[in-house]
């Protein structure tokens, strides 16, 4: 699970991308709290070939990215 | 096409580049329809901040951007009190950004907009843009952040919302207490109500396609994501075909453009500083405004920290001067000595922010 709550554009993408390269999970979670995030890591995740779903609690935003 | 491109960033680009036309049709600075660096720095020669006196206006584009932003966050429930995240950093950046930007002569969106009106100045603006982008990209990559941010009281995201109703209240109801040009860039507007209403709906659409100038080379170059520069190529394709359209384009030229100089070398130096900084920011100055809008209080003090810097511009004549005939003599214009000091600063102090918070990365998380 990435925590990237907080964090403004483009850091959590990077965040996600370095673990993406680093590990290439299957599945990965990640938290982040304002849909510019949700939109710019479901885009970047989906160019890498990952489905991605979203989940909303709290004013935070779970994605799960799978492959 | 397909799911790279984004129609809202699109839309919002065409929507800019008409609104730009527009907005000089109708009494703006040639190839200022917009410029945020350039109204930012009006506003703050309207209150006195500075006192050069060709540019002072309240400019109710900057009032209706930001509450543009405002009214379609909150509509859409993305409006979100946070703040936090490196606040006194951002508004030093905030202030290089803009020091950058008035050596060359507008922010990254007036610089596009210069490129569709011909002026091949921008052309290296934009050359150094990509420059600066791609420094901070560097450090991006190797971890910068400005650390997270907070939520907050919902009263604190309403700052600059606040902020600009009362000067726009102010600017309606005692227009005598600001200073208004009477020569120059200053004295040329379009009407207040036409600037609003634009404003606002640009404000509205800039928040909901998160279009940024800055973001656009930054995605494509990091992510391989080409959704934001489409809207940076459509607005320059939009104004580029309107001014063909409305027969203002007079071929591509680095002669006597309007409200730009030909020295080179501080055009493209100016735009390294803008975009260096404007990366570090997370977005360019018109997506701080958008922020500033939606709510984020960093980006509320990134605005503040370019009002004063746009203060400073003209207070210690860092900014650039026009390209001008004077008696049947052709100046190049250009900066002086005081504004290639605050570049060459700028850049020391851009590096130390890079560094600092680079090294310092095991804190960010």
């Amino acid at each position: 699970m990435i925590d990237a709550r907080g964090m403004s554009c483009p850091i959590p993408v990077v965040m996600v991308q370095k673990e993406v390269k680093k590990n290439a999970p299957a599945e990965l979670q990640v938290q982040v709290d304002s849909m510019v995030c949700v939109e710019n890591i479901t885009r970047y995740a989906r160019l890498q070939g990952y489905e991605v779903s979203v989940a909303e609690g709290g004013g935070d935003y779970t994605l799960t990215l799978k492959k | 096409m397909s799911k790279r491109i984004n129609p809202w960033v699109l839309v919002t680009g065409v929507v800019v580049g008409v609104a730009a036309l527009v907005l000089t049709a109708f009494g703006n600075p040639a190839n200022m329809g917009f410029c945020i660096a350039c109204f930012l720095r009006d506003i703050a020669g309207a209150t006195k901040l500075h006192t050069a006196e060709v540019v002072q206006y309240v400019r109710p584009e900057i009032i209706g951007l930001v509450l543009g932003s405002t009214i379609m966050s909150v509509a859409t429930k993305e409006f979100k009190a946070r703040a936090g995240s490196s606040p006194a950093t951002r508004f030093i950046l905030g202030f290089f950004v803009m020091v950058g930007a008035l050596v060359f002569l507008g922010c990254p969106l007036r610089m596009v907009i210069r490129m569709g009106g011909g002026d091949l100045n921008a052309f290296v603006g934009l050359a150094g843009f990509a420059i600066g982008i791609g420094i901070g990209v560097l450090f991006i990559k190797k971890g910068f952040s400005l650390k997270r941010s907070y939520e907050v009281a919902r009263t604190e995201g309403f700052a600059m919302p606040g902020i600009m109703i009362v000067l726009l209240v102010l600017f309606l109801a005692v227009p005598a207490i600001f200073a208004f040009s009477e020569s120059g860039p200053g004295s040329k507007h379009a009407s207040v109500l036409l600037a609003l209403v634009v404003a606002l709906v640009v404000g509205a659409l800039a928040q909901k396609s998160r279009i940024c100038m800055v973001g656009g080379m930054r995605d494509a170059v990091m992510f391989g994501d080409f959704s934001l520069l489409s809207g940076f190529a459509a607005i320059f394709l939009t104004v580029l075909v309107g001014n063909l359209i409305l027969g203002n384009f007079k071929g591509f030229s680095t002669y006597l453009q309007p409200i730009a100089h030909a020295s080179q070398l501080w055009n493209l130096l100016g735009m390294v500083l803008v975009g260096w900084g404007s990366v570090l920011l997370g977005g360019c100055p018109l997506r701080q405004l958008i922020l500033a809008g939606e709510g984020n209080g960093d980006s509320a003090v990134t605005v503040l920290g370019m009002v004063v810097g746009a203060a400073f511009a003209h207070n210690f004549k860092l900014a650039g001067a026009a390209a001008a005939v004077k008696d049947d003599v052709y100046s190049a214009g250009g900066i002086g000595t005081n504004g290639k000091i605050a570049v060459a600063i700028g850049f020391v102090v851009l590096l130390i922010i890079s560094l600092v918070n680079t090294l310092n990365k095991k804190e960010a998380k």
